[in-house]
């Protein structure tokens, strides 16, 4: 089988914190009755569960986003997308839900570093500061769609489309540039 | 700056994220109405100075669209509410009379 091919290829860069594109991730919309019981069961048999409005959840290496009231966003290793995306759509099979991979249609970017926030809060309208551990915030990020939530203590991850993700890794660069900290 | 609050997913953010809809609880004339029925179905819209119930959507964040009553003149925001309503709820006519007595009321 052919190599999968992130948008930027793990392209990194060093400013008063690491942005980098992470590389190839997997990503699997779910679309359908999110209070449904057999959407809970087809989760449940997966370890996953259905996270509550704008949570998002890791469960052992991968992550489920509450994205609006009836889609969530599943994160998982590349190469396991494929076969995961079967097994829910044919768990959901019968039901009005959708089960799509489109880990070829998104970028996703880790931002490190103590003030990780600041290079967020520069390009996007929504309150960085308030935003608690564990809520995935989908918003604007400059003139592009984004969705970022805390992944760790000191890491931010980014989500856009990957039709735009060189605009947004050259956001990311000027908006962490060494000396344009905000406080 | 207008602050608006998704009723869809809780979110409050600032108009950017938002894109507006035009005048809600419109009343559809299709095939089969009258000449100045249609027209007015397409033309003509209140455009009131002061209470303002419209559309939004919340655009940049969940998707969804979903209803605001604002004051066009000081962008005062007296609710949001579900797009799956024909009316403006009765609270938040309540609320809007309150603070402004002299409003003629919905419709």
């Amino acid at each position: 089988m052919s190599e999968p091919v992130s948008a930027l290829q793990g392209k990194s860069h060093q400013g008063f914190v690491t942005v980098a594109e992470a590389g190839p991730t997997g990503m699997i919309t779910i679309r359908g009755d999110l209070a449904g019981k057999p959407l809970a069961r087809a989760l449940k048999a997966q370890g996953l569960p259905v996270p509550e409005a704008r949570r998002i959840e890791q469960v052992a290496g991968r992550s489920i986003a509450w994205m609006n009231p009836d889609e969530l966003l599943l994160i998982c290793a590349h190469d396991a997308a494929p076969d995961l995306t079967a097994t829910l759509a044919q768990a959901l099979a019968g039901e009005h839900a959708l089960v799509a991979n489109v880990s070829d249609a998104r970028a996703l970017f880790t931002i490190r570093g103590g003030k990780a926030d600041q290079v967020v809060m520069k390009l996007s309208p929504a309150d960085i500061a308030s935003l608690p551990m564990g809520e995935i915030r989908r918003t604007r990020i400059a003139q592009v769609a984004g969705s970022f939530w805390r992944s760790g203590p000191e890491e931010i991850t980014l989500i856009s489309f990957r039709s735009v993700a060189g605009y947004v890794m050259g956001l990311l660069e000027v908006s962490a540039r060494p000396g344009s900290e905000l406080f | 700056m207008l602050s608006l609050t998704c009723p869809c997913c809780g979110i409050t953010a600032e108009e950017t994220e938002f894109a507006p809809g035009g005048e809600a609880h419109l009343k559809r004339f299709g095939p089969g109405s009258s000449d100045e029925a249609f027209e007015g179905y397409l033309f003509a819209r209140k455009n009131p100075k002061g209470v303002h119930f419209e559309r939004w959507r919340h655009a940049y964040g969940c998707g969804k669209w979903f209803l605001a009553a604002r004051c066009t003149a000081t962008l005062e925001v007296f609710g949001t509410y579900p797009a799956q309503t024909t009316q403006p709820p009765a609270e938040l006519i309540a609320k809007i009379k309150a603070k402004r007595p002299e409003w003629e009321g919905w419709a």
